[in-house]
């Protein structure tokens, strides 16, 4: 172990090579600009043998969908790329509450996410994020009252829903009437 | 009193779960694509909430058992789901319709959850909440695409419905259970989710131009354990390789 290594790397510096964890199924968006990173907290030496007088470095994430089988890649994938700048006592940890959105995606992820041909959110998941209202199943039915989704490729917002479900829990199918590419849409949530 | 809560948790912990494993058998079997792609997409959200509830039950019973023992190695008298969730998948109807009439019921009770006294109930209630609106507003949308579409495809919508409905009742009583999770604050009273839950099916069913069945009286027992014919068979697929490899991992 360098001597380098026992001193703490800064948050920002630990943010930046958490910010090259990509999520495993959109590998254009890394965990920190999906929102799902939501804080790292040191944690001191515990004498263990893996610290190297570091201390324990906990990241607490965030599941996207509670049945996301991404989430044991990505806690995976952090503890690897921390190690590989000498973090060695990795923690990962879930935290439920509040629950993630959309909302948390940075502009960068959603610009990457276009210019990868998936369409980034429209609009804000406000009003779902704690769950705790009940849906009014009336307006829920009623026809307009989804934001329209610009295509990816073209940028119309002549597209048409074909599958309210897609590749990923996190996605629904598109297509676009103008261009007719059929297009990935992160849905907000 | 822990006990009461245990078996409250294993009940939200079996819904998910033995209704993501009813789904999950639609898969490469969906009438179409999206279809197929919508049943295991709520499936996996739905085993996801499973994993959550079951693994708080495991701890507040303090037994040493993980969300794996309690849904791996119980019997079906040890399960508390709902009869409804456990009814075969049937025709593609009869799987839109039970989702949709779970899918109502199910966020109503959320969204009561979501303001439990208990923190561990009310962040895992605000996550799948989050999840089910999604769910419902699918369920809704091809309960009314099928009831309002053929003469045929109404026909057996309303089928479905009417054999249904009798499952669909027993979560609105209360037992010991309940009575003591609801005085705690840790669940909304199990009767006071019956006015909202038939005021959305009512909206639903008129715009699938389906009759509300006038069927009074029900079938009740699956949350004391009492389960029909098909919970067994289900939970010998879901239980195979465990019964049959105890401790297998990979």
């Amino acid at each position: 172990m360098s001597l380098a290594a026992t001193t703490r790397p800064s948050r920002d510096q630990l943010l930046a090579w958490l910010d090259s964890v990509m999520d495993p199924e959109v590998p254009v968006v890394s965990v920190v600009g999906l929102g799902i990173v939501r804080d790292i907290v040191w944690h001191d030496a515990q004498g263990g043998q893996n610290d190297a007088g570091m201390g324990t470095l906990q990241v607490i994430v965030t599941p996207t969908y509670s049945g996301c089988p991404a989430t044991e890649v990505i806690a995976l994938s952090i503890r690897v790329a921390l190690q590989s700048h000498g973090v060695d006592a990795v923690e990962v940890t879930t935290q439920l509450s509040p629950a993630w959105t959309t909302d948390w995606m940075t502009e960068t992820a959603r610009e990457a996410l276009r210019q990868y041909g998936i369409a980034p959110p429209a609009g804000p998941a406000a009003g779902l994020a704690d769950g705790s209202q009940v849906i009014d199943i009336a307006s829920l039915l009623h026809a307009g009252h989804q934001p329209a989704v610009p295509c990816p490729q073209c940028g119309s917002t002549r597209t048409r829903l074909l599958s309210q479900f897609g590749s990923t829990a996190c996605k629904a199918l598109y297509r676009c009437n103008s261009c007719l590419e059929p297009f990935d849409y992160f849905k907000p949530h | 009193m822990q006990e009461a809560k245990f078996e409250y948790l294993l009940r939200l912990g079996d819904n998910a779960l033995v209704l993501s494993q009813r789904l999950g058998a639609w898969c490469g079997h969906g009438p179409a694509l999206e279809e197929d792609l919508a049943l295991t997409n709520v499936a996996l959200d739905l085993l996801g909430q499973a994993r959550m509830w079951l693994s708080y039950a495991g701890e507040v019973e303090g037994r040493g058992r993980d969300e794996d023992a309690l849904a791996y190695l119980r019997d079906g008298g040890e399960f508390r789901n709902l009869l409804l969730v456990e009814q075969p998948n049937g025709h593609y109807g009869d799987t839109v319709m039970r989702q949709f009439l779970f899918d109502a019921w199910h966020q109503h009770l959320l969204a009561g959850l979501g303001q439990s006294s208990d923190p561990r109930i009310a962040e895992i209630a605000q996550k799948s909440a989050k999840e089910v609106r999604y769910h419902l507003q699918r369920s809704a949308g091809m309960v009314i695409a099928l009831g309002d579409g053929t003469s045929l495809s109404q026909k057996r919508m309303q089928g479905s419905l009417e054999q249904l409905w009798p499952y669909a009742q027993e979560w609105f009583e209360s037992d010991d259970v309940d009575t003591w999770c609801a005085d705690q604050g840790l669940a909304p009273a199990a009767p006071t989710l019956a006015a909202p839950w038939r005021a959305s099916v009512e909206v639903v069913m008129a715009r699938a131009t389906l009759a509300m069945p006038d069927y009074v009286g029900h079938q009740r027992g699956g949350r004391q354990g009492v389960h029909t014919e098909h919970l067994g068979h289900l939970l010998a697929e879901l239980q195979f390789v465990q019964r049959a490899y105890p401790g297998a991992r990979w």
